[in-house]
């Protein structure tokens, strides 16, 4: 059977692949640039054919608290929003995160600081890749970079949280979630069974049956001796997930005199710079992160090997380079270029940033 | 006559409730959570529902509720119990859920959830202990602390052109469309402790027959907190606190 393909916003994209992969809950509040996700899911009327529950909350806080609530039964369970409301659900994920629960969250990202603008930004990179909220904890984070990798996130993102028991986020730009693109969904998939969650996750609180003991989803424990050991065990995911989870996507590295590395919408932008170059006889290879926690430093160190400098082009004043810098330990010029406010950098002025930044201080 | 002669199961008049684990509890003696606990685990094995109700306990005093009621818990951040709560409730509608939450939780930080749940009818029960102080972290100013009344915050007793108002959330709750039963009760009798057990049954009744939300307030005291010794406060408590949360029925449909 042929694909069907679709043109759809990112945005939409991710109500229609929630209820495909066979979500549980969806629990939101509008925010712009994301709201179209709530209002696609509460037009589709899941709950009449998958039996998805939609709710639109009182509040972000709420919203996540809801996802604490959902996950901590093992139901799939997710939330969406935009910069400043993942700053408000900053205290939920860390709680998610230290109860050791699966949950998905969207950020569609916005301009910042403050209320900032509505306009696209990778601004939120530091706050998703490096806890954002209170305490030791990562989130796993992908950065799709079309309007199908918001489809296919979702259930990547599902798949993983569910296998390490720890939330994920899918950290867009405002530009990923508001074009439109052609894009192919998957098939539909049941949702769990209430038995198969009992069977799958037998932590959750689904009702104490039978011999079992109570089941307590909590993220205290104030004796010292034994947080360590919950804050030991948290790590030693985190070092699973950096071991096996990792993802990149390389484009013309080899043979390449310099690299860009850049994730989500700008990447794409990027290739465009890089054939630019090319034509001027500039080569140029792309890494493009897909985790951007756990980070792929090896592959950028060994995609750095021979290279005379990387270029770090990035929505915000300068952010993964500094992941960027570790991975290559500053053995050669790593140097940022990004345009701050929501503005949005063309492929020529990469180019010349290329040029001006790396080109022609090598010569 | 042995003792042994008098411990026989035909002499017995009292028991620990089958819910309620061994383990001594964290609440200072005199404090009304115990009988509060007590209540629940009673009204839920009666109820036969054991196996079917999730609680959520809150922050504050009653943090700890999962180390005493044997269903299954979650325990949620300060104030986002009713949130938690709604989401268990809608993905498990044949399962029954109770929030556990304090002054602090229900009327101060978590003012929106609780209202919000409520508002939207949850099917749930909002158990609420109101002893007018935050017990746990030392005795400061509850929302609900009365005027003139001293704690670590209001070392001169509450002013209102400092500290505004004591604010009656159970009011607030009967208004709402989505609340079938708001009540206001007390444990500090025996005669007290019987109605109180009634009304958290008809609460949790309410819940499964899903008529939407019931909150049942329960006028407490904290000894501690307040620095009197348990029969002071209890007498504190009937004499100053029922004057501005007079006990009954605010709502019952």
């Amino acid at each position: 059977m042929k694909e069907e393909v679709r043109l759809m916003k990112g945005n939409e994209a991710v109500a229609h692949a929630a209820i495909l992969y066979g979500c549980d809950g969806y629990f939101g509040y509008p925010i712009t640039p994301q709201s179209e996700v709530l209002e696609t899911l509460e037009a589709l009327m899941p709950w009449e054919t998958t039996g998805m529950v939609v709710l639109q909350a009182e509040s972000e806080v709420a919203a996540i608290n809801m996802v604490y609530g959902g996950a901590a039964t093992g139901k799939a369970v997710m939330t969406s929003s935009s910069s400043p409301g993942i700053s408000l659900k900053q205290e939920g994920i860390s709680y998610i995160a230290g109860s050791e629960l699966p949950a998905l969250i969207l950020n569609v990202m916005r301009g910042g600081p403050g209320l900032g603008t509505i306009q696209p930004s990778q601004a939120d990179y530091f706050q998703a890749t490096k806890g954002g909220g209170h305490g030791d904890y990562h989130l796993i984070v992908l950065s799709p970079a079309s309007v199908q990798e918001m489809v296919d996130f979702v259930a990547l993102g599902f798949d993983l949280s569910f296998k390490y028991r720890t939330p994920a986020m899918i950290l867009a730009d405002g530009i990923v979630g508001q074009m439109m693109e052609k894009v192919v969904l998957p098939p539909q998939r049941p949702r769990r069974t209430d038995e198969e969650i009992r069977q799958q996750c037998p932590w959750a609180i689904t009702g104490k049956k039978g011999d079992r003991k109570r089941n307590v989803i909590t993220s205290l424990e104030l004796e010292s001796s034994r947080m360590e050991v919950i804050n030991q065990r948290l790590q030693a995911t985190y070092r699973e997930i950096e071991k096996n989870e990792t993802r990149w996507e390389e484009i013309n590295v080899e043979g390449a005199d310099y690299l860009m590395v850049a994730f989500g919408s700008i990447a794409r932008i990027c290739t465009k710079a890089m054939e630019i170059a090319e034509e001027k006889g500039i080569k140029v290879g792309i890494v493009r992160p897909i985790t951007l926690w756990p980070f792929p430093k090896e592959a950028v160190e060994k995609a750095a090997q021979g290279k005379k400098g990387i270029l770090c082009v990035e929505l915000n004043a300068g952010q993964m380079i500094e992941d960027v810098r570790l991975a290559v330990h500053d053995r050669l010029p790593v140097e940022h270029y990004g345009r701050l406010g929501g503005i949005i950098p063309s492929p020529q002025e990469i180019v010349d940033a290329l040029e001006a930044k790396l080109v022609a201080e090598s010569k | 006559m042995d003792i042994q002669d008098i411990i026989k199961e035909e002499n017995k008049v009292y028991c620990k409730p089958e819910l309620i684990d061994d383990v001594h509890m964290h609440y200072c003696p005199g404090c009304s959570h115990g009988v509060v606990h007590k209540l629940l685990a009673e009204v839920i094995a009666e109820m036969g529902i054991a196996d079917r109700t999730v609680g959520v306990s809150p922050v504050g005093c009653a943090v700890f509720a999962y180390n005493y009621v044997d269903v299954d818990w979650v325990e949620a951040a300060h104030g986002r119990a009713p949130a938690v709560a709604t989401a268990v409730s809608r993905l498990w509608q044949d399962n029954v859920v109770f929030t556990y939450q304090g002054d602090g939780d229900m009327a101060a930080i978590g003012t929106a959830e609780s209202i919000h749940a409520a508002n939207r009818g949850e099917n749930i029960v909002m158990i609420f202990v109101n002893n007018a102080i935050y017990g746990m972290t030392g005795g400061q100013m509850a929302p609900t602390t009365l005027i003139g009344q001293k704690t670590a915050t209001t070392p001169y007793g509450r002013r209102v052109d400092l500290n505004g108002h004591p604010l009656e959330i159970t009011n607030l709750m009967a208004i709402l469309d989505g609340t079938c039963y708001v009540t206001r009760q007390a444990v500090h009798t025996p005669a007290a402790v019987r109605k109180t057990k009634a009304c958290i049954k008809k609460a949790f009744e309410n819940a499964i027959a899903k008529k939407g939300t019931s909150v049942v307030e329960i006028v407490s005291t904290c000894n501690s907190g307040w620095k009197m010794s348990p029969v002071e406060s209890n007498e504190w408590m009937a004499q100053h606190m029922f004057e501005k949360y007079p006990l009954g029925d605010l709502k019952n449909i």
